[in-house]
């Protein structure tokens, strides 16, 4: 079986406070030299067959219509062996 | 003749049952709808209330916008069939793309319960007919996705259509864009705020206002004159 990746980002003219919050924790932890944290969702998908041409477009469907919102966010979708 | 106003249910919602009783009190017959059936009942306008339907999981308002009953609520509002959406209900007629834009997590990252000021911006609305451009209005407001969130060229749209229905007035709670409170769209059948109208509906409960009253009886009479 193969594993197709999808990675939802909110897009860059977006706020992130969440990964803001994150970023101002980093110094207080001990992490320095950190600038900016952008926080994502991944999705892993478990794909059952060969995952060809016709497949991978039926996943883009999904994260276009599903996974992502495109109003906020873009994905990204990747074929893992 | 009694208008009859659907109210879906789907697995998370919290507010169905307030959303039922303003109905009533505003003198129309609420009609209990489920997520699962594509059937609407004949009614007259649905109303999809508040609450966290399907635990806001992937994202507010994403997998309830696929449910079967919204197949039907999404046909029906194309067809000018009057649509309301609260607070959860908003994010499901954003994710539907029934109103442009979509909900974010608030800038302060906390859940905001408070009585909101609004400032009603239209009047040209089923659900706003009532109200008078201007007016001040106080409701309560409980949320952590309710940051409205759309691009530049939508924001100005929005505002030179005159499809801003409310504005967050004297505290913006969430971050939301221009203190965009509430939309509609183009033909004013279909409204979603965050705010919760159906909380103050009564003097005894509540801020005992009954600023929310307004959004029943605009629509009763919109479907009454019909």
């Amino acid at each position: 079986m193969a594993r197709v990746v999808v990675d939802v980002m909110l897009k860059p003219e977006i706020l992130d406070p969440q990964g803001q919050a994150v970023q101002r924790a980093l110094p207080r932890l001990g992490f320095a030299g950190i600038s900016d944290v952008r926080q994502g969702k991944r999705f892993e998908l478990e794909v059952e067959g060969p995952v060809d041409d016709a497949a991978l477009a039926r996943i883009r469907e999904m994260a276009e219509t599903f996974l992502a919102n495109t109003v906020i966010e873009d994905f990204d979708v990747k074929v893992e062996s | 003749m009694t208008a009859r106003i659907g109210v879906v249910t789907f697995p998370g919602t919290l507010d169905d049952r307030d959303t039922q009783r303003a109905i009533s009190i505003a003198g129309a017959e609420a009609v209990p709808l489920w997520h699962r059936d594509n059937d609407l009942k004949q009614v007259d306008a649905v109303v999809l209330p508040g609450g966290f339907s399907y635990g806001d999981y992937l994202r507010a308002g994403a997998i309830s916008r696929f449910s079967p009953v919204m197949g039907t609520v999404i046909e029906q509002a194309h067809a000018g069939m009057p649509v309301l959406g609260i607070c959860n209900g908003f994010q499901v007629l954003c994710e539907a793309h029934l109103l442009p834009g979509a909900m974010l997590r608030n800038t302060g990252l906390h859940f905001v319960c408070r009585d909101q000021k609004l400032r009603v911006e239209t009047a040209d609305t089923a659900w706003t007919s009532d109200y008078v451009p201007g007016q001040e209005i106080s409701i309560p407001l409980k949320n952590i996705d309710g940051r409205y969130t759309a691009d530049e060229r939508t924001l100005d749209e929005l505002e030179a259509e005159g499809r801003v229905a409310f504005r967050y007035s004297d505290v913006n709670p969430n971050g939301s864009l221009r203190d965009i409170a509430g939309i509609t769209n183009a033909a004013g059948n279909v409204v979603g705020l965050m705010p919760h109208p159906e909380h103050a509906v009564e003097p005894l409960v509540g801020t005992g206002r009954t600023d929310g009253l307004a959004f029943f009886t605009s629509v009763i009479k919109k479907l009454v004159n019909a």
